[in-house]
């Protein structure tokens, strides 16, 4: 078993006519994710890779029972294509665009909410369950099948810690990439607790940074709930406050959202924190 | 994009919030005639993107005419934490009986647009909130259904609102929650809004955050932009689609990816600290990583004279390390740097790209298998240059 997604999951691309979702797509069907489709808007009836194009998620669905969706279009058109995706009756939706608005967001999160679908991203690497399915654009060679669980706000970070557990020999059973923007569909607690009622899953890894408190929420979860042991690295340490580092949602902003503190919540809810990322496969051990 | 307090204000005004009837000025000259035609007491605020002015001396009260020129002359050109003052806002002096603090931002962890209140205004919302946290009544949003009536009036009664303004406020609160929303604020703040002595509410001071990523729909404001908090390598930075901040450190760090960039800061800074050394930027060369776009940020990381060592840290994932590679040699030929850099290079294609760099044999060039070593080797190559 695995998290999200697995070799069964249908997968239908947003934007896959486009120059990144159709590169991506056909990275995800070499992995061996069923991608039964794509979706864009004025090109209903074409083809790609052999796969049927839609105009609209609603024909999509109908015609290939797809499951989850991978939304890859531009910030401006994101937040549509996302509500689209949840309208369609999807069960997941993840979102990879980057640069959405905010305010965007909040009604997203909150459309997608009442539709009961659940929301990955936006401005994420994407899921991978290594040698099943990959929805996203986390790439093959930094996992391997196993039974450490990974959950992160960050891209080349997560594949850098994937790729030093690979290389310990360590595999992961999920890696969740939620994304680093201020108002995502899913987070760090979320995912914690679908890890924690995964019987594949049997450690966990989280990769948090600076900016708002999910980390923080998270130490709680941990502490209460979770009966798995979870490393943890917080990025950011050396960031001054109030500067955004790269990612929307990472600010330390009126002293809030520090490394210190999240540190400090993990630490005392008992997960081992690593000072640098390539000590995680050790605390894993 | 921050908004200065006269853009702020000018704004609440589009939503029938009112305002001083103030304005805008570059020169004592026109200071003066405004002074003139507000008649009375007016102040002479500093705008800049700078918090403090107040206590910087960038707010002063002027009974008169003369003293209004006098205050303009001191103020234009001064420097507040070093940013050079250029415009100052000429407001007419407000009659002030109470101070209220009214903001509408976007709460990250509810994901809800989220009001917040206080009748105790005035003072600084973040001291207001570690000290007396239950002076501020705060309610969030539906961000689909928006503001409704039965909320302005929660509002207006759990702060403390006296009832003959009840009207007044509930206008101004939907003017700013309409503000925000059409502007794409992450912030709207007055503070203070002000009951004068007449019994009416005004808005004396206002902050306006618009959302970055929602330029795009904004066009009037983003036209308002004021840039000149800027550095000028940020600005071309921003201008070749590069995220780079400038830092104190020695150590330049480029790499791909935020998470991945502020983990490197981190480890100069863990393994460099106690010497005194750590990173001098903040840089995300984004995906793809060609020549031209190394090359780029490597200029303006070494615009900045306090770097002694460059750390590249890539990891390649649909990038592959020997195109880097070949990138980063260009780079290195075009720009010519005469401080060593330290290269690492991890994921795909990492050994082919590794033994480029190793086969060019450039004296100051060093490579590193990983990130713990990178970090070290730059932090000693810092320490020997000194």
């Amino acid at each position: 078993m695995s998290i999200l997604i697995d070799r069964s999951s249908k997968v239908l691309v947003q934007g896959i006519t486009g120059r990144q979702g159709g590169f991506h797509a056909k990275l995800m069907m070499e992995y061996g994710t069923d991608v039964v489709g794509g979706v864009t808007p004025g090109k209903g009836g074409e083809w790609f890779e052999g796969k049927p194009v839609f105009d609209t998620m609603r024909k999509a669905v109908e015609t290939t029972n797809a499951d989850v969706s991978l939304v890859t279009v531009p910030a401006r058109f994101a937040a549509d294509a996302m509500m689209e995706a949840a309208d369609a009756g999807l069960r997941l939706v993840i979102c990879l665009t980057e640069h959405i608005p905010v305010s965007d967001m909040m009604r997203v999160v909150s459309y997608c909410a009442q539709k009961g679908t659940r929301l990955i991203g936006p401005n994420c690497p994407g899921v991978m369950t290594p040698g099943q399915a990959k929805v996203g654009i986390i790439p093959a060679m930094v996992a391997v099948p196993g039974n450490v669980g990974v959950v992160s706000k960050s891209g080349t970070l997560t594949y850098e810690v994937g790729f030093a557990m690979k290389n310990a020999g360590i595999g992961n059973s999920t890696i969740v990439g939620i994304g680093g923007d201020p108002v995502i569909g899913t987070t760090f607690v979320e995912v914690l607790e679908m890890f924690e009622n995964d019987p594949e899953t049997e450690k966990v890894a989280l990769l948090g940074e600076i900016g708002g408190s999910a980390e923080i929420v998270a130490a709680e979860y941990i502490k209460n709930a979770m009966t798995k042991p979870v490393a943890a690295f917080i990025a950011g340490r050396s960031a001054p406050p109030g500067k955004r580092m790269g990612h929307a949602g990472a600010i330390v902003d009126g002293g809030e959202g520090s490394a210190e503190e999240k540190i400090q919540a993990l630490e005392a809810a008992g997960a081992r924190v690593a000072a640098n990322p390539e000590e995680i496969p050790g605390l894993l051990s | 994009m921050k908004l200065h307090e006269y853009q702020s204000k000018f704004l609440f005004r589009d939503f029938g919030i009112p305002i001083p009837e103030g304005q805008v000025a570059t020169t004592a000259d026109e200071v003066q005639q405004i002074a003139a035609e507000l008649g009375g007491v007016v102040v002479i605020k500093a705008q800049a993107h700078v918090g403090g002015r107040g206590k910087a001396g960038g707010v002063k009260v002027a009974k008169n005419v003369e003293e209004a020129r006098a205050y303009a002359e001191q103020i234009l050109g001064m420097d507040i934490k070093g940013l050079r003052v250029d415009k100052v806002l000429v407001d007419p002096g407000a009659d002030i009986e109470r101070e209220i603090y009214l903001a509408i931002t976007n709460d990250r962890g509810a994901g809800r647009p989220l009001i917040m209140t206080s009748m105790d205004g005035g003072m600084d919302i973040e001291e207001l909130n570690r000290e007396r946290p239950d002076a501020i009544t705060r309610e969030h949003i539906d961000p689909i259904l928006g503001l409704q009536g039965f909320q302005v009036t929660y509002i207006a009664s759990a702060m403390g609102m006296p009832r003959a303004l009840w009207r007044q406020f509930g206008s101004i609160l939907r003017g700013l929650y309409r503000c925000y929303v059409e502007s794409d604020a992450e912030l709207a703040e007055i503070n203070p809004l002000v009951i004068t002595g007449g019994g009416d509410l005004l808005a004396v001071d206002g902050k306006v955050i618009i959302d970055e990523n929602a330029l795009f729909r904004q066009p009037a404001l983003t036209a308002e932009r004021d840039a000149s908090d800027e550095l000028e390598s940020e600005r071309q930075a921003r201008e070749a689609g590069i995220t780079y901040i400038k830092l104190d450190g020695q150590i330049g760090c480029m790499v791909n990816g935020a998470g991945l960039a502020m983990t490197t800061m981190d480890m100069t800074k863990l393994y460099g600290d106690a010497n005194g050394i750590g990173p001098a930027n903040f840089l995300d060369i984004g995906g793809g990583a060609t020549p031209e776009q190394v090359a780029t940020a490597l200029r303006i990381i070494l615009s900045d004279s306090n770097v002694k060592c460059v750390l590249f840290n890539i990891f390649g994932g649909i990038t592959r390390c020997d195109e880097v590679a070949n990138g980063i040699l260009t780079a290195y030929n075009e720009v010519k740097p005469d401080v060593p850099m330290v290269i690492r290079l991890q994921g795909t294609n990492a050994p082919a790209g590794n033994r480029i760099i190793s086969e060019a044999q450039i004296p100051n060039i060093m490579s590193a298998q990983t990130l713990t070593d990178a970090a070290k080797m730059a932090v000693a190559a810092v320490k020997e240059g000194a």
